[in-house]
């Protein structure tokens, strides 16, 4: 292989093969499995604050929804600011990001990282920086199906 | 013999007259733990920023460089100084502490090995009579500026490496010391189309096989030649790699390389395939690989650092990931 | 009964994102893109409202259920509203969640520093 003419795309792709031979592979059985048991209990623990809304609080079926992604937002939160939220999600991936938990780790990390720029600039600007494509996409999404189901 | 102009003999033989190397926490936990000759229980130094810490590290290392070698800084006719941060920030504001005349290098982890080819070439061809090479990175610093905030919750993969959190420096000089450097190898970039960032180990080892095939080329020596081939940061994964593209063309390195990435964290958890960042090489040569020369266990050692010349722009731009290697050779005076 | 069925249907969920992370090279940030359009599109087909019906919280914490209000609030506006709706029943549906991630992420960045991971 001639890595001297490196622009050359048979060294490459010859060099491509090299290097997936020694590519450790993710165990990805494992991490399916805690991704599955954490996100799962997660999921429960929503259940367990939505069924609190619907039957103590007696809240309708609309508040019952806000007032889940509250608490659950909240939790998040709190538990990133604690540092521990990114233990969970070196455990559990997917498991700890796909929940809602997740979209509020997505937001109050960036918040506190960048606060030491100062909370106009550095929390204010920065908050969004990883949730904000998750809120323009789904905004544009849910505009787009809206205009779509109108017309049809 | 082919075309010699990579390598470059150094007939004045300019001498290591002191180093230093100061690290975090978690790199206070590895092998070489007895080695450093600083750790830092707080990474944050009493700082209020990871920024500010990092240049700390750079600054203390510097420092503790000069005071070893009894030099004040206007008895330093260089300072080469460079790190993984935005307009190399650290190596600026240190420098704007210690005034020395100040050169700012740019080669992401090559770092140590950039700012010591440069100054021995200096130091040899007469201007001044004393350098100081020395480089920092910081795993938080790091963390934000290439991967995500530090309190995200996110898996690395199995290849990825985690950045060192600490400082070395290096200071040379035309007269004394135990160690010379008989000779360096500037490497070119090389580009072999890794795109994942999180394969910096193989996006690398294609420039690091170039850099050691010239040098023994070029220098008409072999593997045999040296005691110990000193690697910055390869990892477990690139370390390999690199054995491979050796013995392709036909150089076997063996029991003698070393990978400072792979060994720097060995035994601990959360580390993936190891260190990496500019402090990994810069730490381990400074802490370990010198002291370990001065008492006598290797007479000949070739240090080459590696740099994934890479920033978040060109990864969102879908760029691949060029790599660089510059080598140095240090021996015990006769 | 309610809660083994979330716990199934949020963990399967989980499980397909921790195969995107794992089989492809996307980044959290994606994958988490990747789920609210998801769970948008299949909102759109008529196709996530029977799965909060049968899962409830196992749908609707999941990303994709947070696609799923988004999508169920539009067209549920557009259909009173018209255009107007469309524009605004997403963002009026969601608001609690996307209100309380600013608010707590902002207070928690005020109170906690990040901390560097050993």
């Amino acid at each position: 292989m001639n890595y001297r003419n490196d622009q050359d795309p048979n060294a490459r792709k010859q060099y491509a093969r090299i290097i997936s031979r020694y590519n450790p592979k993710s165990p990805i059985l494992a991490d399916c499995v805690k991704a599955f048991v954490v996100g799962g209990i997660i999921c429960m623990l929503g259940q367990g604050v939505s069924q609190f809304g619907e039957e103590v609080l007696r809240l309708t079926p609309e508040h019952v929804s806000s007032f889940t992604s509250m608490v659950m937002v909240f939790l998040g939160a709190l538990l990133t600011g604690l540092g521990i939220y990114d233990k969970i999600g070196c455990f559990a991936g997917a498991g700890s990001a796909v929940p809602i938990t997740g979209f509020a780790n997505s937001v109050v990390a960036p918040a506190m990282e960048f606060r030491s720029e100062g909370v106009i600039m550095g929390t204010g600007a920065r908050i969004f920086s990883i949730a904000g494509p998750v809120l323009v996409h789904g905004l544009l999404t849910s505009i787009i199906i809206a205009l779509i189901r109108m017309f049809i | 013999m082919g075309i010699i102009n990579h390598t470059h003999v150094l007939a004045n033989r300019p001498g290591v007259v002191s180093h230093a190397a100061i690290v975090g926490p978690k790199e206070g936990e590895g092998p070489f733990k007895g080695y450093f000759d600083e750790i830092c229980a707080d990474d944050k130094m009493g700082e209020d920023s990871f920024e500010k810490s990092e240049c700390l590290f750079l600054q203390k290392s510097i420092q503790m460089a000069l005071e070893r070698a009894g030099l004040n800084a206007d008895q330093v006719s260089f300072l080469l100084s460079g790190d993984l941060l935005n307009q190399i920030i650290s190596a600026s504001f240190a420098a704007r502490q210690i005034k020395m005349p100040f050169l700012g290098l740019y080669g992401a982890c090559s770092t140590m090995a950039e700012s010591l080819a440069l100054g021995a070439l200096l130091v040899n061809a007469g201007y001044g009579q004393h350098a100081v090479c020395a480089t920092a990175s910081h795993f938080s610093t790091a963390e934000r500026q290439y991967r995500t905030p530090l309190e995200m919750g996110c898996q690395r993969p199995p290849t990825a490496q985690r950045t060192v959190t600490g400082a070395g420096a290096t200071v040379l000089g035309a007269k004394g010391g135990s160690i010379v450097i008989p000779r360096v190898t500037i490497g070119e970039v090389i580009d072999m189309g890794v795109t994942d960032v999180n394969q910096m180990g193989a996006a690398m080892a294609p420039a690091a096989a170039d850099t050691l095939t010239r040098h023994f080329e070029e220098a008409g020596l072999t593997p045999e030649d040296y005691d110990l081939i000193v690697t910055g940061d390869l990892g477990e994964i690139g370390i390999q790699i690199l054995e491979e593209l050796m013995e392709k063309s036909g150089w076997k390195l063996g029991d003698r390389l070393m990978d400072c990435g792979a060994e720097i964290y060995k035994g601990l958890e959360n580390v993936d395939a190891g260190g990496s960042g500019a402090a990994c090489s810069a730490s381990v040569l400074n802490g370990v690989i010198l002291p370990r020369m001065e008492e006598g266990a290797y007479q000949k050692v070739l240090f080459m650092a590696t740099g994934a010349l890479l920033s978040p722009t060109t990864t969102m731009q879908k760029e691949s990931i060029p790599g660089i290697a510059h080598a140095v050779a240090f021996e015990r005076r006769e | 009964m309610e809660y083994l069925k979330a716990f199934l249907i949020g963990g399967a969920l989980c499980v397909i994102g921790q195969l995107l992370i794992d089989l492809t090279k996307l980044t959290p940030a994606r994958i988490l893109v990747v789920f609210v359009v998801a769970g948008g599109i299949l909102s759109g087909l008529g196709w996530y409202e029977p799965l909060v019906e049968f899962a409830g919280a196992g749908a609707t914490i999941p990303l994709s259920g947070f696609g799923h209000s988004l999508v169920k609030g539009a067209t549920e506006a557009a259909r009173t509203d018209g255009i107007i709706g469309a524009f605004t029943g997403g963002i009026t549906a969601t608001a609690a969640g996307v209100a309380a991630a600013l608010v707590f992420g902002y207070l928690v960045a005020l109170i906690f520093k990040p901390k560097t991971k050993m």
